[in-house]
């Protein structure tokens, strides 16, 4: 007979599933809750799902009202696509970017590509805040890229730039670019150069083989990071807050308002698990592919 | 020098034919990489329907060599004449050359049709057109039904037969081939032999081969070149280069060679008389030396030329016959081949085919043997 002891392996196991259901499940779980429960004026500022009737019967309130206000009211519908039409455009660009980029440092040679993916990364080794208040100098009224307009000639005024779309733009496509640039460089160097020489062999010229080789086996590099960038950008909060123009509304923005300056908890909650839902899609679809290109 | 010749039934010989033109002309060509010299004013002329191997080991230059005929490399210095025009500045996907690469470099995003089809579809050839062409290629390679499937899905065998399809398809003047069987295990790799000779027959492309198995150079090119340190070491066909080969380097590269080292005697036409400066022996030899008396030079004598037998008592060397003890007896199957220890250190190798089982063996381990052979079996060969 065997002792049922755990193995070693399931131990294992178990711990990264523990910490996930602590860390992640049991707050995400707990946010729901928050979500289908009505606001109240106390603390916490909303009012318990299970509560006990004056009869002594357990009863389930459930509030789906946050929910529908959600889908009713087009102030949340557009801050939602509005979002995502932010980082979705953001991601191209970091795609637009980064991809020369990592082609190039899949084709330098060997000993010089450590040190170009350490220029990569090497703004990481700064606080992120600092580096978007960065560009606040930059694009300022009298920043560095209006004083150097004005100084060559080329405008009169100041253009405004800072509290635009552009900056907006800028700050995510500056923040995230590493994020796009690592997947697509981890795929683009395991290429096999011997598949460019085999298409150059049978009759594709350089642009030809890139489009039919090289574009179609980056897929997966170009999917994974397009998500890396397309995911966070969509809840992006500090970005937008400090670059962004005041109208437009985006949905990290919004949550931020729900929450602490409404206190509506309920309605924040009900914000973010959708947002959620939004990005468990592409998340999924994703895994998907990169099971695919895994097998 | 006499001239044997194994030809393929009905193959014409044009490089024996000074009027013939030369279908892939290799004019001086030198290629160097840093301080190497990958390959050194080589001069090579190839002609139209031959299956040419280039055979040598690693750094040899046969790659190299390779790769310029495709146009990955550019010559440093020399021409390359391909049907009479100079490729030297055009780029592979213009050059009228395929190449089955080593790997095989299947596209893998690609079903086996569409790996076929790349280089049609890359010419803008007419749907209708590629489809045919595709077809008739997988049926050359007898892979119909497998159209669908991805090179993942496919044995090495089968994978090997799509890269050829593939380099096939677009009828290039010139099919480069890199270690074509290289992948393959043993028996699927001498079958394979046989089907690409017999492809090459069938459609008479002319084929390049670059290998580094000489048996596989000998059972199906043409002609070989024997490739050393970037330079030409020698060309001809599979017997002439076994038979007579002209340096040492070839004589043991190609085959197993017992060499020893000796003086011209006498040297004429018909024949030369070498005193061996190792052993109290002469070796007579019947065709003409390179060299003239007087000359130190090697005498190499293949394994398979020498008889063995059990010496009589106080026999001694004497002319082709060299006298020693059985150190090693190695059973392959088909052959034995013996280690004959001469004494100082020097020891040869004399094989004899199996004849009969194992149990009539008439010879042992340390017996003393005499080891003969005839004058048409010593190769003269400048030091």
């Amino acid at each position: 007979m065997r002792l049922r002891l755990p193995s070693g392996r399931t131990l294992v196991l178990a711990l990264p599933f523990l910490w996930l259901g602590l860390f992640f499940l049991a707050p995400f779980l707990i946010v729901a809750k928050i979500a289908l429960s009505e606001g109240a004026l106390g603390i916490p500022p909303y009012a318990p799902v299970l509560r006990w009737t004056d009869q002594g019967v357990l009863t389930i309130v459930l509030n789906l009202g946050n929910l529908a206000t959600l889908v009713s009211d087009p102030f949340y519908l557009e801050a939602y696509l509005r979002s995502l039409r932010v980082a979705a455009i953001s991601g191209m660009l970091c795609l637009l970017i980064g991809y020369p980029m990592a082609y190039a440092i899949a084709r330098a040679p060997e000993r010089r590509r450590n040190l170009l993916l350490m220029l990569v990364v090497l703004p990481f080794w700064t606080s992120f805040l600092l580096r978007v208040m960065a560009w606040i100098g930059l694009l300022a009224d009298n920043g560095v890229v209006n004083n150097l307009l004005l100084a060559a000639g080329l405008v009169s005024q100041p253009i405004p730039l800072l509290y635009t779309d552009f900056a907006l733009y800028a700050g995510i496509v500056y923040c995230y670019l590493p994020f796009m640039v690592l997947p697509l460089y981890a795929n683009l160097s395991k290429l096999d150069p011997v598949l460019l020489e085999a298409a150059a062999d049978l009759g594709a010229r350089p642009w030809r083989a890139f489009l039919t080789v090289t574009l179609p086996l980056s897929l997966p590099g170009i999917i994974a990071g397009f998500m890396l960038v397309f995911i966070p950008a969509v809840g992006e909060f500090v970005i937008p807050e400090l670059l962004g123009g005041p109208g437009a509304q985006l949905i990290g923005r919004v949550l931020w308002t729900e929450f602490f300056q409404n206190r509506d908890w309920p309605m924040a909650a009900a914000l973010a698990i959708v947002l959620l839902l939004l990005l468990v899609i592409p998340i999924a679809w994703f895994q998907h592919v990169q099971g695919k290109a895994a097998r | 020098m006499q001239q044997t010749t194994i030809a393929r039934p009905g193959a014409a010989e044009p490089w024996r034919d000074p009027e013939a033109e030369p279908y892939v002309r290799i004019l001086n060509v030198t290629k160097r990489f840093g301080a190497t010299v990958a390959v050194d004013d080589v001069s090579l002329d190839i002609y139209r329907g031959e299956l040419f191997a280039l055979l040598g080991g690693s750094g040899s230059g046969k790659t190299t060599l390779l790769r310029m005929l495709a146009g990955f490399e550019r010559p440093d210095s020399g021409r390359i004449l391909l049907d009479g025009q100079d490729v030297a500045d055009v780029p592979p996907y213009e050059r009228p050359v395929n190449m089955m690469f080593q790997s095989y470099a299947l596209f893998p995003h690609m079903t086996v049709e569409q790996n076929i089809a790349f280089g049609l579809r890359m010419d803008g050839l007419p749907r209708r057109e590629i489809r045919d062409r595709v077809a008739a290629m997988l049926e050359l390679v007898r892979l119909r039904g497998f159209e669908k499937r991805r090179p993942h899905e496919l044995s090495g065998g089968q994978r090997q037969r799509v890269a050829l399809a593939r380099s096939l398809v677009k009828q290039p003047k010139l099919l480069l081939l890199d270690e074509p069987l290289g992948a393959l295990d043993k028996n699927l790799r001498e079958q394979t032999q046989f089907e690409l000779v017999t492809i090459q027959e069938k459609l008479g492309i002319t084929f390049v081969m670059v290998t580094h198995d000489q048996e596989e150079a000998m059972t199906m090119a043409t002609r070989l070149a024997v490739m050393n340190h970037g330079y030409l070491a020698q060309v001809g066909t599979p017997a002439e280069v076994y038979e007579y080969p002209q340096s040492r380097f070839v004589a043991e590269f190609l085959g197993t060679a017992n060499v020893f080292e000796g003086l011209i005697k006498t040297a004429g036409a018909s024949g030369a008389l070498i005193e061996s400066t190792e052993f109290d022996a002469f070796f007579e030899s019947d065709t003409d030396p390179p060299k003239p008396a007087g000359a130190r030079v090697f005498v190499a004598v293949r394994p398979e030329k020498m008889r063995i037998r059990r010496a009589e008592a106080g026999e001694l060397p004497g002319t082709n016959r060299l006298v020693g003890t059985v150190r090693d007896i190695a059973y392959y199957g088909d052959f034995f081949m013996f280690v004959v220890d001469l004494g100082e250190g020097r020891s040869i190798r004399v094989s004899r085919p199996n004849l009969a089982r194992l149990t009539e063996l008439p010879i042992t381990w340390d017996d003393r043997v005499a080891v003969e052979w005839e004058p048409f079996a010593t190769v003269v060969l400048p030091e």
